[in-house]
């Protein structure tokens, strides 16, 4: 089963799923179950996911494995972007920088 | 005579440093082509996926009527982006691309389209600009070695330009695609907006009937679309960085080839010329010592 995350919120695929093509949200954490295997867990960036024919595709921008994530780098970017978002309100890109790390961080297993 | 064998065996030397430098350049392009081509299997299944979203969103949902799908009733300028190379070496590679982008440019210009030229690559640029063509965006420095944000930059541009009321209505792509080590061609493809065909259904590109749309077809379409530009915008630049390998590869290879012919045949000439001398040489001793030997039976 796949579970991923769209702007519309959350979507599990079974095997047999009917033929999607969603938008995925900034940020976001896709995770992989597979029989007699460990999840598979990755920290997903924008960009989409198709189903169709029974495969699940998923086109992101930026993607990073769990088992890949740097976290002590991760929780660097998240207090780094936090601080500018507390030094500025409107920043939008420290917005994202920070839900780019979390997501990383979640990821890797981390609570966040 | 001596001066001759002089000069032969200074441009004999000035052959041999050329085919070194040749040499090198071939094996550093060579080593660079696989490199490349690795790049470009990379980035293929990224392509093929976006493809087939993009052909799945727009067969099946195609009363969504989006800005970069829908043709413009009266076209008015065409953007035209051309991917040539920022070094040289490379025999053809720039002059077949700028030569297909002035057939285009003439073909469009037949239609009533005013063409605006978006470049990359030094070679295209300077060869605009000597022409004092106007650019509509120019970009250099990573023609061997592109990366996404690069792509990424140039879909911008290009789509700003075409969402822009006064902008561009029409997106053309004139790159070379890598086939072999030995083939590279020139292709021109349109991006924007979309050209749908209608074919008959193939086993292997199968599209399911349906496809259901998270949020809806329209939102998919608005994220989807200028992902797929910059999909087709970075294979574009990927093809044409393993090409301009291929090609540098080529021209290379037969100026080496040539500089060694031309080596084999400066020293038959610079033999022949030894030869030649001593030839002579021996000749007049033999003359002189003749002649005092004449003198010698005079006196007796």
């Amino acid at each position: 089963m796949v579970i991923a995350k769209t702007v519309d919120g959350e979507i599990g695929i079974m095997p047999q799923h009917a033929p999607v093509l969603g938008v995925l949200v900034e940020g976001g954490v896709l995770k992989v179950k597979r029989e007699g295997q460990d999840d598979l867990v990755a920290a997903v960036h924008g960009g989409f996911i198709s189903v169709a024919d029974d495969e699940v595709s998923v086109l992101a921008e930026v993607a990073e494995l769990g088992s890949e994530v740097d976290v002590a780098a991760a929780r660097d970017a998240l207090d780094r972007a936090q601080a500018s978002i507390e030094a500025n309100q409107e920043d939008a890109d420290a917005a994202i920088e920070a839900k780019r790390a979390r997501a990383r961080l979640r990821a890797a297993g981390e609570e966040v | 005579m001596g001066a001759q064998l002089r000069l032969l065996r200074r441009r004999i030397n000035s052959v041999k440093s050329t085919a070194k430098i040749t040499r090198a350049q071939e094996l550093i392009a060579s080593s660079r082509i696989v490199k490349a081509q690795m790049r470009m299997q990379a980035a293929l299944p990224y392509e093929r996926e976006i493809t087939r979203a993009v052909t799945g969103v727009v067969s099946n949902a195609a009363s969504v009527d989006h800005p970069l799908t829908v043709a413009k009733e009266n076209p008015a300028k065409a953007g035209v982006l051309i991917v040539t190379s920022d070094s040289g070496f490379c025999g053809g590679f720039n002059a077949n691309v700028l030569r297909e982008a002035e057939a285009l440019r003439g073909l469009l210009e037949s239609r009533g389209l005013s063409v605006v030229p978006f470049v990359t690559g030094r070679k295209g640029v300077t060869w605009h600009s000597f022409r004092q063509r106007e650019m509509g965006g120019q970009w250099v420095g990573f023609s061997r070695n592109p990366s996404y944000a690069d792509a990424k930059e140039i879909a911008n541009t290009l789509i700003d330009s075409f969402k822009d009321d006064n902008g561009i209505d029409e997106i053309h792509i004139v790159s070379t695609e890598f086939v072999s080590m030995l083939t590279q061609n020139v292709v021109v493809r349109r991006v924007l907006p979309l050209e749908v065909e209608e074919t008959e259904a193939t086993e292997s590109t199968t599209i399911p009937p349906y496809f259901e749309f998270e949020p809806t077809a329209g939102d998919v379409l608005e994220t989807l679309l200028p992902r797929y530009v910059e999909s087709r915008i970075f294979t574009a630049l990927l093809q044409s960085a393993a090409s301009e390998e291929a090609a540098r590869r080529r021209a290379m290879k037969s100026a080496t080839d040539n500089a060694n012919e031309l080596m084999r045949m400066l020293t038959q000439q610079m033999n022949q010329a030894r030869q030649a001398e001593i030839t002579q040489e021996i000749s007049e001793i033999v003359g002189g010592a003749n002649a005092l030997a004449d003198a010698a039976a005079g006196k007796e």
